[in-house]
């Protein structure tokens, strides 16, 4: 594979794939945070 | 009688001799003392500087068998290096200290450690420009990952020939983030932008959601990025030891003994592949340049995208806080809130930046797992 292909290749799908995951990790965590919330403490009477 | 006594002398002075025979290794030795010298006087990572430069010194003195067949580091090397432990246990150990709160608090953030990750892939096409292998781009790409651990891996498995020169740029440019950034930022951003005030970031995040996270990243990250599971699954997993709060023991070896032990092994070795005749090429300074520009584009593309993120959110969001989207944690977090401070005395914007940071050391890990798997993909590695 050529130099120029090669770079490009690794640009697209390394950078967009980096920031696909990352974005997929953000939406799942953000599921998580509303399916998961913290639980306010309760105060004992 | 008087034969053997000089033979026996001769053997003392052998070194002197040959040291003047290679002018290198007198440079490499000199170069392990700036080593010392930044790492013990100007605080530059001493951690890892302090045994890089000792073991820089140790393999140039001539005639040193440290990196022979039978020598100790020689077997230190094969042991932790060319299995890939040594990175991987410091993995276990970066998980078991690092708090992803800031990031689970507001997971938009993680966004941020993906655009610090772009000077990775700028600097690879920068090095196959001029003209190094392809393997050896990915490798002095890499040095923008701006995480030492991650560096040494791919570089030790794909281009072990370049590991001093890899490891060295990306531990010193590392030390030199407080540095390095605050120019960067300042030039990219008007001082409108830089005076921003953001709304403090007090979303709870539960316990249960802690827990869950370092599982499902590694299960995510692991099924689209096999091949740099290794990275993921090691901090991941020293994270989530320490979120169970069960493993306290685990978690505390982790994080102190093992990744003590384990960063002198590292920096040893490291030192010790710095071998005047290997190191002392052009290639080496070509390399130490792209890993300084590798660091600034991601400096770059982190502020840019948070000065995208600025404008998407109507100037909510502090363009500042995009530097600290790369990996060195929690350093350049603490530069984005100074910086901040400087510009604003009411702004406090490190939660948002250790949010970055958290996300940057995740992105960096990401960017080589996806980096990897696509080199995979691609057939060039298996």
């Amino acid at each position: 594979m050529d130099n120029v292909t090669f770079g490009l290749t690794m640009l697209v799908c390394g950078m967009g794939g980096t920031i696909v995951v990352l974005w997929l990790m953000s939406l799942v965590m953000a599921l998580l945070g509303k399916l998961f919330p913290e639980k306010p403490v309760k105060k004992e009477a | 009688m008087a034969e053997a006594i000089i033979n026996g002398l001769g053997g003392l002075t052998v070194g002197f001799q040959m040291l003047a025979v290679d002018w290198r290794n007198t440079i490499m030795i000199l170069v392990g003392f700036v080593l010392l010298y930044l790492g013990i006087k100007k605080d530059c990572e001493p951690l890892l500087l302090v045994p890089i430069g000792f073991g820089c010194i140790l393999v140039n003195i001539p005639l040193s068998d440290v990196m022979s067949q039978e020598g100790f580091i020689r077997s230190l090397y094969n042991a932790g290096i060319v299995t890939e432990l040594f990175p991987l246990l410091i993995f276990v150990g970066i998980g078991a200290m690092t708090d992803f709160g800031p990031v689970l608090a507001q997971p938009s953030t993680f966004l941020l450690g993906a655009a610090g990750q772009f000077g990775i892939f700028l600097t690879l096409i920068l090095a196959l420009a001029l003209g190094f292998p392809q393997l050896d781009a990915v490798a002095i790409g890499i040095i923008g990952a701006c995480d030492g651990p991650t560096a040494i891996y791919v570089t030790s498995k794909y281009a072990p020939h370049l590991l001093g020169a890899v490891s060295v740029a990306a531990y010193s440019y590392m030390s030199l983030v407080p540095v390095l950034q605050p120019p960067i930022m300042r030039l990219l951003t008007t001082k409108k932008e830089r005076e921003i005030v953001m709304k403090s970031v007090a979303k709870p995040v539960s316990k249960t959601t802690k827990m869950l996270f370092p599982l499902v990243i590694t299960i995510l990250g692991g099924i689209i990025a096999p091949k740099g599971l290794p990275l993921l699954g090691t901090i991941m997993l020293g994270n989530l030891m320490r979120e169970s709060g069960v493993v306290s023991r685990l978690t505390k070896a982790s994080e102190n003994e093992i990744a003590n032990i384990v960063t002198l092994f590292l920096g040893l070795t490291i030192g010790a592949t710095m071998v005047g005749s290997a190191f002392i090429r052009a290639e080496t300074l070509i390399i130490l340049a792209l890993g300084f520009v590798a660091i600034c584009l991601d400096t770059v593309c982190g502020v840019l995208f948070g000065k995208l993120m600025s404008v998407a959110t109507g100037g909510k969001v502090n363009p500042l806080i995009g530097a600290a989207g790369i990996s060195a944690f929690p350093m350049a977090a603490r530069v984005v809130q100074r910086e901040g401070a400087k510009w604003n005395k009411k702004s406090y914007l490190l939660m948002h930046a250790m949010g970055a940071n958290a996300g940057g050391q995740i992105g960096s890990v990401v960017a080589a797992a996806v980096m990897l798997s696509v080199l995979a993909g691609m057939g060039i590695i298996r």
